[in-house]
Protein backbone atom coordinates (compact mmCIF):
# COMPACT_ATOMS: atom_id res chain seq x y z
CA UNK A 1 0.00 0.00 0.00
CA UNK A 2 1.40 3.41 -1.23
CA UNK A 3 0.44 6.90 0.66
CA UNK A 4 -2.17 7.71 -1.94
CA UNK A 5 -3.71 4.42 -1.03
CA UNK A 6 -3.49 4.63 2.83
CA UNK A 7 -4.77 8.66 2.03
CA UNK A 8 -7.81 7.34 0.31
CA UNK A 9 -8.94 5.28 3.47
CA UNK A 10 -7.88 7.64 5.91
CA UNK A 11 -11.42 9.14 6.48
CA UNK A 12 -13.25 5.77 7.10
CA UNK A 13 -9.84 5.03 9.15
CA UNK A 14 -10.57 8.01 11.45
CA UNK A 15 -14.33 6.86 12.19
CA UNK A 16 -13.29 3.25 12.49
CA UNK A 17 -15.22 2.59 9.21
CA UNK A 18 -12.62 0.59 7.23
CA UNK A 19 -13.45 -3.14 6.58
CA UNK A 20 -11.70 -5.49 8.80
CA UNK A 21 -9.84 -7.12 5.96
CA UNK A 22 -8.41 -3.75 4.66
CA UNK A 23 -7.00 -2.91 8.47
CA UNK A 24 -4.03 -4.82 8.67
CA UNK A 25 -2.85 -3.48 5.95
CA UNK A 26 -3.57 0.11 6.93
CA UNK A 27 -1.75 -0.58 9.90
CA UNK A 28 1.06 -2.12 8.26
CA UNK A 29 1.35 0.98 6.18
CA UNK A 30 1.58 2.96 9.28
CA UNK A 31 4.56 1.26 10.43
CA UNK A 32 6.55 2.02 7.52
CA UNK A 33 5.45 5.55 6.93
CA UNK A 34 6.00 8.47 9.77
CA UNK A 35 4.52 10.89 7.09
CA UNK A 36 1.21 9.22 7.22
CA UNK A 37 1.51 8.64 11.10
CA UNK A 38 1.54 12.43 11.32
CA UNK A 39 -0.72 13.39 8.73
CA UNK A 40 -3.22 10.75 10.77
CA UNK A 41 -2.62 11.81 14.31
CA UNK A 42 -2.64 15.70 13.09
CA UNK A 43 -5.86 14.88 11.42
CA UNK A 44 -7.14 13.36 14.54
CA UNK A 45 -6.24 16.46 16.44
CA UNK A 46 -8.02 18.68 14.00
CA UNK A 47 -10.73 17.10 14.70
CA UNK A 48 -10.76 17.08 18.06
CA UNK A 49 -10.13 20.60 18.48
CA UNK A 50 -12.79 21.94 16.72
CA UNK A 51 -15.45 19.16 18.57
CA UNK A 52 -13.95 20.57 21.63
CA UNK A 53 -13.80 24.45 21.05
CA UNK A 54 -16.92 26.49 20.77
CA UNK A 55 -16.23 29.41 18.36
CA UNK A 56 -19.55 30.32 17.73
CA UNK A 57 -21.16 31.48 20.97
CA UNK A 58 -24.78 32.12 21.91
CA UNK A 59 -24.56 34.66 24.43
CA UNK A 60 -27.08 33.89 27.22
CA UNK A 61 -28.75 37.20 26.76
CA UNK A 62 -29.16 37.19 23.09
CA UNK A 63 -30.31 33.69 23.32
CA UNK A 64 -33.20 34.23 26.02
CA UNK A 65 -34.40 36.98 23.73
CA UNK A 66 -34.48 34.55 20.66
CA UNK A 67 -36.22 31.75 22.82
CA UNK A 68 -38.65 34.52 23.93
CA UNK A 69 -39.34 35.81 19.93
CA UNK A 70 -39.72 32.68 18.73
CA UNK A 71 -42.35 31.10 21.96
CA UNK A 72 -44.49 34.34 21.34
CA UNK A 73 -44.96 33.79 17.94
CA UNK A 74 -45.58 30.11 18.28
CA UNK A 75 -48.33 31.03 21.17
CA UNK A 76 -50.09 33.22 18.24
CA UNK A 77 -50.09 30.21 16.29
CA UNK A 78 -47.23 31.49 14.17
CA UNK B 1 -53.45 14.61 14.52
CA UNK B 2 -51.26 11.41 14.04
CA UNK B 3 -49.22 10.64 16.89
CA UNK B 4 -45.46 9.20 16.56
CA UNK B 5 -45.73 6.01 17.95
CA UNK B 6 -42.33 3.86 18.47
CA UNK B 7 -42.55 0.42 16.42
CA UNK B 8 -42.52 -2.82 18.09
CA UNK B 9 -40.14 -2.34 21.33
CA UNK B 10 -37.89 0.02 20.06
CA UNK B 11 -38.00 2.63 22.93
CA UNK B 12 -39.20 6.11 21.86
CA UNK B 13 -36.81 8.99 21.51
CA UNK B 14 -37.46 11.90 24.42
CA UNK B 15 -37.88 14.63 21.56
CA UNK B 16 -40.58 12.46 19.88
CA UNK B 17 -42.38 12.72 22.93
CA UNK B 18 -42.04 16.43 23.06
CA UNK B 19 -43.23 16.73 19.65
CA UNK B 20 -46.20 14.58 19.96
CA UNK B 21 -47.41 17.21 22.62
CA UNK B 22 -46.50 20.17 20.82
CA UNK B 23 -48.22 19.16 17.99
CA UNK B 24 -51.21 18.79 20.67
CA UNK B 25 -50.71 22.51 21.15
CA UNK B 26 -48.59 22.30 24.12
CA UNK B 27 -46.15 25.60 23.63
CA UNK B 28 -43.77 24.62 26.59
CA UNK B 29 -43.06 21.23 25.06
CA UNK B 30 -41.86 23.35 21.90
CA UNK B 31 -39.78 25.10 24.33
CA UNK B 32 -38.00 22.07 25.32
CA UNK B 33 -37.00 21.58 22.45
CA UNK B 34 -36.01 25.46 21.78
CA UNK B 35 -33.83 25.26 24.50
CA UNK B 36 -32.55 21.62 23.66
CA UNK B 37 -31.13 22.90 20.25
CA UNK B 38 -30.86 26.54 19.37
CA UNK B 39 -26.92 26.42 20.33
CA UNK B 40 -26.21 24.23 17.85
CA UNK B 41 -28.75 25.43 15.46
CA UNK B 42 -27.20 28.95 15.91
CA UNK B 43 -23.69 27.65 15.35
CA UNK B 44 -24.46 26.01 12.09
CA UNK B 45 -26.29 28.96 10.94
CA UNK B 46 -23.49 31.39 11.55
CA UNK B 47 -20.31 28.50 9.75
CA UNK B 48 -22.96 28.60 6.97
CA UNK B 49 -23.55 32.27 6.44
CA UNK B 50 -20.88 33.92 8.44
CA UNK B 51 -23.28 36.54 9.29
CA UNK B 52 -23.77 37.33 13.23
CA UNK B 53 -27.46 38.98 11.72
CA UNK B 54 -27.90 36.42 9.67
CA UNK B 55 -27.37 32.96 11.95
CA UNK B 56 -29.63 35.07 14.49
CA UNK B 57 -32.66 35.11 12.08
CA UNK B 58 -32.09 31.72 10.78
CA UNK B 59 -32.14 30.69 14.60
CA UNK B 60 -36.01 32.14 14.73
CA UNK B 61 -36.84 30.92 11.08
CA UNK B 62 -35.80 27.46 11.41
CA UNK B 63 -37.26 26.48 14.76
CA UNK B 64 -40.71 28.95 13.43
CA UNK B 65 -41.07 26.61 10.51
CA UNK B 66 -40.18 23.63 12.15
CA UNK B 67 -43.30 24.70 14.35
CA UNK B 68 -45.47 24.72 11.70
CA UNK B 69 -44.76 21.95 10.00
CA UNK B 70 -44.45 19.66 13.01
CA UNK B 71 -47.19 17.76 11.67
CA UNK B 72 -45.26 16.61 7.88
CA UNK B 73 -42.34 15.53 10.81
CA UNK B 74 -42.89 11.95 10.30
CA UNK B 75 -40.40 10.27 13.20
CA UNK B 76 -38.35 8.21 10.41
CA UNK B 77 -35.24 10.16 11.07
CA UNK B 78 -34.65 12.25 14.23
CA UNK B 79 -36.41 15.21 15.31
CA UNK B 80 -32.90 16.77 15.30
CA UNK B 81 -31.54 16.10 12.06
CA UNK B 82 -35.15 17.24 10.46
CA UNK B 83 -34.50 20.37 12.61
CA UNK B 84 -31.15 20.76 11.16
CA UNK B 85 -31.74 20.40 7.76
CA UNK B 86 -34.60 23.15 7.88
CA UNK B 87 -31.71 25.00 9.33
CA UNK B 88 -29.53 24.42 6.91
CA UNK B 89 -31.78 25.61 3.94
CA UNK B 90 -32.75 28.81 5.63
CA UNK B 91 -28.87 29.56 5.80
CA UNK B 92 -28.56 29.04 2.48
CA UNK B 93 -31.61 31.25 1.42
CA UNK B 94 -30.23 33.92 3.78
CA UNK B 95 -26.21 33.70 1.99
CA UNK B 96 -27.89 33.54 -1.31
CA UNK B 97 -29.71 36.76 -0.33
CA UNK B 98 -26.70 38.57 0.74
CA UNK B 99 -24.46 37.62 -2.49
CA UNK B 100 -27.54 39.17 -4.67
CA UNK B 101 -27.41 37.41 -7.91
CA UNK B 102 -25.04 35.06 -7.34
CA UNK B 103 -26.51 31.51 -6.95
CA UNK B 104 -25.07 29.89 -3.67
CA UNK B 105 -24.68 25.86 -3.31
CA UNK B 106 -23.45 23.64 -1.58
CA UNK B 107 -21.98 21.83 -4.45
CA UNK B 108 -19.92 25.79 -5.10
CA UNK B 109 -16.11 25.29 -5.23
CA UNK B 110 -15.83 21.57 -4.43
CA UNK B 111 -14.09 20.48 -7.74
CA UNK B 112 -10.52 22.06 -6.69
CA UNK B 113 -8.18 19.04 -5.91
CA UNK B 114 -6.57 21.49 -3.24
CA UNK B 115 -5.67 19.85 0.02
CA UNK B 116 -6.37 16.48 -1.47
CA UNK B 117 -2.31 15.64 -0.78
CA UNK B 118 -0.54 16.50 2.80
CA UNK B 119 2.02 19.04 2.20
CA UNK B 120 2.77 20.29 5.92
CA UNK B 121 4.34 16.95 7.34
CA UNK B 122 5.88 18.53 10.58
CA UNK B 123 4.83 17.45 14.39
CA UNK B 124 2.42 18.93 16.34
CA UNK B 125 3.07 20.46 19.75
CA UNK B 126 1.52 17.42 22.40
CA UNK B 127 -1.34 20.34 23.04
CA UNK B 128 -1.11 22.52 20.54
CA UNK B 129 -4.27 24.62 21.96
CA UNK B 130 -2.79 25.11 25.25
CA UNK B 131 -0.45 27.19 23.10
CA UNK B 132 -2.77 30.33 22.62
CA UNK B 133 -5.44 31.76 24.79
CA UNK B 134 -9.15 31.13 24.43
CA UNK B 135 -9.86 34.15 22.09
CA UNK B 136 -6.77 33.94 20.20
CA UNK B 137 -7.42 30.17 19.37
CA UNK B 138 -10.88 30.67 18.41
CA UNK B 139 -9.98 33.35 16.09
CA UNK B 140 -7.44 31.07 14.29
CA UNK B 141 -10.35 28.14 14.31
CA UNK B 142 -12.60 31.04 13.05
CA UNK B 143 -10.50 32.38 10.43
CA UNK B 144 -9.40 29.05 9.31
CA UNK B 145 -12.66 26.79 8.62
CA UNK B 146 -13.94 30.31 7.08
CA UNK B 147 -11.35 29.62 4.20
CA UNK B 148 -12.82 26.58 3.44
CA UNK B 149 -15.24 26.29 0.11
CA UNK B 150 -18.92 25.92 1.43
CA UNK B 151 -19.65 22.43 0.79
CA UNK B 152 -16.83 21.49 2.55
CA UNK B 153 -17.54 23.29 5.56
CA UNK B 154 -21.03 22.24 6.29
CA UNK B 155 -19.75 18.66 5.46
CA UNK B 156 -17.08 18.87 8.38
CA UNK B 157 -19.57 21.12 10.69
CA UNK B 158 -22.42 18.58 10.84
CA UNK B 159 -20.39 15.07 10.40
CA UNK B 160 -17.30 16.17 13.01
CA UNK B 161 -18.61 19.23 15.03
CA UNK B 162 -22.04 19.00 15.30
CA UNK B 163 -21.74 14.94 15.27
CA UNK B 164 -24.29 13.86 12.58
CA UNK B 165 -23.54 10.25 10.91
CA UNK B 166 -22.55 10.19 7.75
CA UNK B 167 -26.07 8.90 6.40
CA UNK B 168 -27.60 11.70 8.11
CA UNK B 169 -25.48 14.33 6.46
CA UNK B 170 -25.99 12.74 3.35
CA UNK B 171 -29.75 12.90 3.92
CA UNK B 172 -29.84 16.40 5.65
CA UNK B 173 -27.68 18.23 2.36
CA UNK B 174 -28.80 15.41 0.24
CA UNK B 175 -25.76 13.83 -0.71
CA UNK B 176 -24.70 10.74 -1.85
CA UNK B 177 -22.67 9.03 1.57
CA UNK B 178 -19.47 8.85 -0.83
CA UNK B 179 -19.72 12.05 -1.56
CA UNK B 180 -20.41 12.93 1.84
CA UNK B 181 -17.04 10.97 2.86
CA UNK B 182 -14.82 12.47 -0.15
CA UNK B 183 -15.43 16.07 1.28
CA UNK B 184 -15.35 15.47 4.64
CA UNK B 185 -12.14 14.35 4.10
CA UNK B 186 -10.99 16.60 2.05
CA UNK B 187 -11.94 18.90 4.55
CA UNK B 188 -10.08 17.48 7.40
CA UNK B 189 -6.78 17.26 5.33
CA UNK B 190 -7.46 20.91 4.39
CA UNK B 191 -8.11 22.24 8.02
CA UNK B 192 -5.18 20.09 9.26
CA UNK B 193 -2.84 21.98 6.59
CA UNK B 194 -3.82 25.53 7.29
CA UNK B 195 -3.66 24.79 11.40
CA UNK B 196 -0.08 22.99 10.96
CA UNK B 197 1.22 26.52 10.51
CA UNK B 198 -0.20 27.65 14.17
CA UNK B 199 0.40 23.93 15.76
CA UNK B 200 3.39 22.53 14.09
CA UNK B 201 6.66 21.85 16.46
CA UNK B 202 9.33 24.33 15.45
CA UNK B 203 12.93 22.99 15.04
CA UNK B 204 14.46 25.24 18.01
CA UNK B 205 11.32 24.54 19.97
CA UNK B 206 10.10 28.17 20.07
CA UNK B 207 6.27 28.99 19.85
Amino acid sequence: MNCSEFLAQLGDFLDNQVPTGLVADLQAHLEGCEHCVITMRTTQKTIQIYRNHEIYELPQGLRERLQAAILAKCKKGC
Amino acid sequence: MPIIQAQGTEEVHPDILLVNRAREGDVQAFEQLVKQYDRQVFRIAQHITQNREDAEDVVQDAFLKAYEKLEQFQGNSKFYTWLVRIAVNESLMRLRKRRTGRMVSIDEDVETEEGSMPRDLAEWRPDPEMMYGQSELAEILRKTIQGLPPGFRVVFVLRDVEGLSTEETAETLGLSVPAVKSRLLRARLQLRERLSRYFRKNEDGTK
